[in-house]
């Protein structure tokens, strides 16, 4: 069997280069004029999507986006890169994860995929929760932290980067699988894809379209800078360096 | 009065150190009492036992539970937290980090991840942006079930002084078939565990090849240390990426951190800010990480790694 379809999810993040603090009344954090870019877990799980298209062994890669307007620009870059079609959910105010999980979710019902690719974490909230949501809501297989993807027929062979070392899963499809730094390195855009990419189809829609109401089940209290750690001393040689660890009793 | 489900990480036979953190975490909740389930054997439910301030400990034996997928303990999870827990929480280890998201959304409840302080019952602060910001959360009034990460490297570990009840139950949910595990291949178990570690020994790319990421092994072998390494050091292919310390990686908090030939990236920061001492060695005296570090010295690595490895080992 190949698989039909794979769901690749694309957030728009600040940049990772950009360093972000909070506001300084605490309600938030300065994000304004800053760089955006696609989440860089996201950007992987859409490379292995599009290898796995590229080996035959997929049809179809689509790649869907939950955001703002303006998140259509990561979209195109993901329709440049070589996925097939994009699909914004449009959102004035970000989703929590539970909710975003329920329009993957809806999604799914949509478009049938037989396999479902997300970034293990988005770099600006650090949830690392909306894979394995969906996954249950959908009740089926998740294979979170993937540095291996191996498609055999309708079992996947996933290799996971768990803290012990790698561990590796079958699972069945459909499945949702999370991806993690290590599985590939995604493609550079080139300009005549760019170019091509503009033609793709992106299609938006409402979160009324998808039948869902989002609820709010925690809110933000404050946004405040971490403590910052004193400034110590520069030690003049080794011997010094050695000395003074000696003498705290570290080593 | 609050209930609060700790979900026991574990490898068949020992409980992980993860969990008294999580006890740690839990009974700074007010008003709480503190349950731990461990989905295995006996022997790991007498080691929760001795945990101080839990109360009781479930033990679930199935032999379904032997690989411990997340898809087959969420639903035994979910289970049991309708039974009258108002809290469940789990290791913001690879293990937490799979598992409570998909016990959250059995229960339809939102998940806080990697608290690393509690300000009340329903109030929470986290790390967020690679720990560039520090949010603080509250949970609204009208959601009956909070689920969580704890962040391990903020709480200590309780003391083993304790003597809950222990209670074996068994759950009768249907459990999935989907997912099956193959293999597990262990990292090198000579060295101390780099989440438990008192000393850490860290490479970055300036370390230049993985021949060359040998004088790191080195200089953590004469300390009994374990080995750490940058995003950028794995990236590279200097060290496997469950040595990776940062905000993709393992977030630790050693009595002793030396970072060698590493910048000093945010990312990696927030992997370390807990540590009590931070030792910097690196050849750019502007490098970001002599902001952080509270010994530092300035060099090249290459003559300092080998000086230090033999001090050390001449001693």
């Amino acid at each position: 069997m190949a698989i039909n379809r794979i769901l690749v999810g694309i957030k728009r993040v600040v940049d990772y280069n950009v360093r972000v603090r909070p506001k300084a009344d605490g309600s938030g954090v300065m994000t304004e004029g800053a760089k955006m870019s696609i989440n860089p877990f996201d950007e992987i799980a859409l490379e292995e999507a599009l290898r796995i298209k590229e080996r035959g062994q997929a049809t179809e890669v689509i790649v869907v986006g939950i955001g703002p307007s303006d998140a259509q620009a990561q979209l195109r870059t993901a329709l440049a890169m070589g996925a097939d079609r994009a699909v914004l959910v449009q959102v004035d105010v970000p989703l929590e994860p539970l909710d975003g999980a329920r329009v993957f979710h809806q999604l799914i019902v949509r478009e049938q995929p037989h396999l479902v690719m997300l970034g293990k974490q988005a770099i600006d909230d650090d949830n690392n929760q909306t894979g394995q949501m969906l996954a249950a809501l959908w009740n089926r297989p998740q294979a979170t932290f993937a540095s291996k993807v191996e498609i055999n027929g309708e079992v996947v062979r996933v290799t996971r980067e768990v803290d012990a070392g790698l561990q590796t899963l079958d699972v069945d499809l459909p499945a949702v699988i999370t991806v993690d730094l290590r599985l590939n390195e995604p493609r550079y855009v080139k300009l005549p894809d760019i170019m091509k990419a503009k033609k793709k189809p992106l299609d938006v829609l409402t979160l009324e379209a998808l039948g869902i109401t989002p609820r709010q089940r925690m809110h933000a209290v404050r946004y405040d800078a971490p403590t910052p750690r004193q400034k110590g001393v520069l030690a003049p040689d080794v011997a010094t360096l050695l000395a003074e660890l000696t003498n705290r009793g570290l080593v | 009065m609050n209930r609060i489900l700790i979900v026991a990480e574990h490898d068949g036979s020992h409980l992980n150190a993860a969990t008294a953190k999580c006890v740690s975490c839990a009974v700074q909740v007010p008003d709480a009492q503190v349950d731990v389930v461990v989905l295995g054997s006996a022997a790991v439910a007498a080691q929760a036992a001795t945990l101080a301030g839990v109360a009781q400990v479930v033990q679930v034996a199935n032999p379904a539970n032997d690989s411990q997928l997340a898809a087959v303990l969420a639903p035994q999870i979910a289970a049991l937290v309708r039974e009258g827990y108002t809290h469940v929480f789990g290791p913001s280890t690879t293990f937490g980090k799979d598992l409570m998201p998909r016990v959250a959304a059995l229960l339809d409840a939102p998940q806080l991840s990697d608290i690393m302080a509690v300000e009340s019952d329903r109030r929470f602060r986290r790390p967020i942006y690679a720990g560039n910001v520090v949010l603080i959360v509250e949970v609204e009034a009208d959601q009956p079930v909070i689920v969580a990460t704890v962040r391990t490297a903020s709480f200590g570990e309780v003391t083993r002084d304790g003597s809950a009840t222990v209670l074996v139950r068994t759950l009768q949910v249907a459990l999935p078939s989907h997912t099956r595990f193959v293999s597990m291949t262990q990292a090198n178990t000579d060295r101390p565990d780099l989440q438990t570690a008192a000393t850490v020994v860290s490479g970055g790319r300036a370390l230049g090849s993985a021949d060359q990421f040998k004088l790191i092994e080195q200089l953590a072998a004469t300390l009994g240390a374990a080995v750490g390494a940058s995003r950028a050091a794995v990236d590279a292919g200097y060290a496997p990426n469950e040595l990776q310390v940062g905000q993709t990686g393992k977030i630790i908090s050693p009595q002793l951190y030396i970072a060698v030939g590493i910048s000093g990236a945010i990312q990696h920061m927030t992997g370390i800010k807990d540590a009590k001492t931070i030792v910097a060695i690196n050849k750019d005296a502007d490098a970001p990480i002599f902001e952080s570090a509270d010994l530092g010295l300035v060099g090249d690595l290459f003559s300092i790694l080998p000086e230090l490895t033999q001090r050390l080992s001449s001693r």
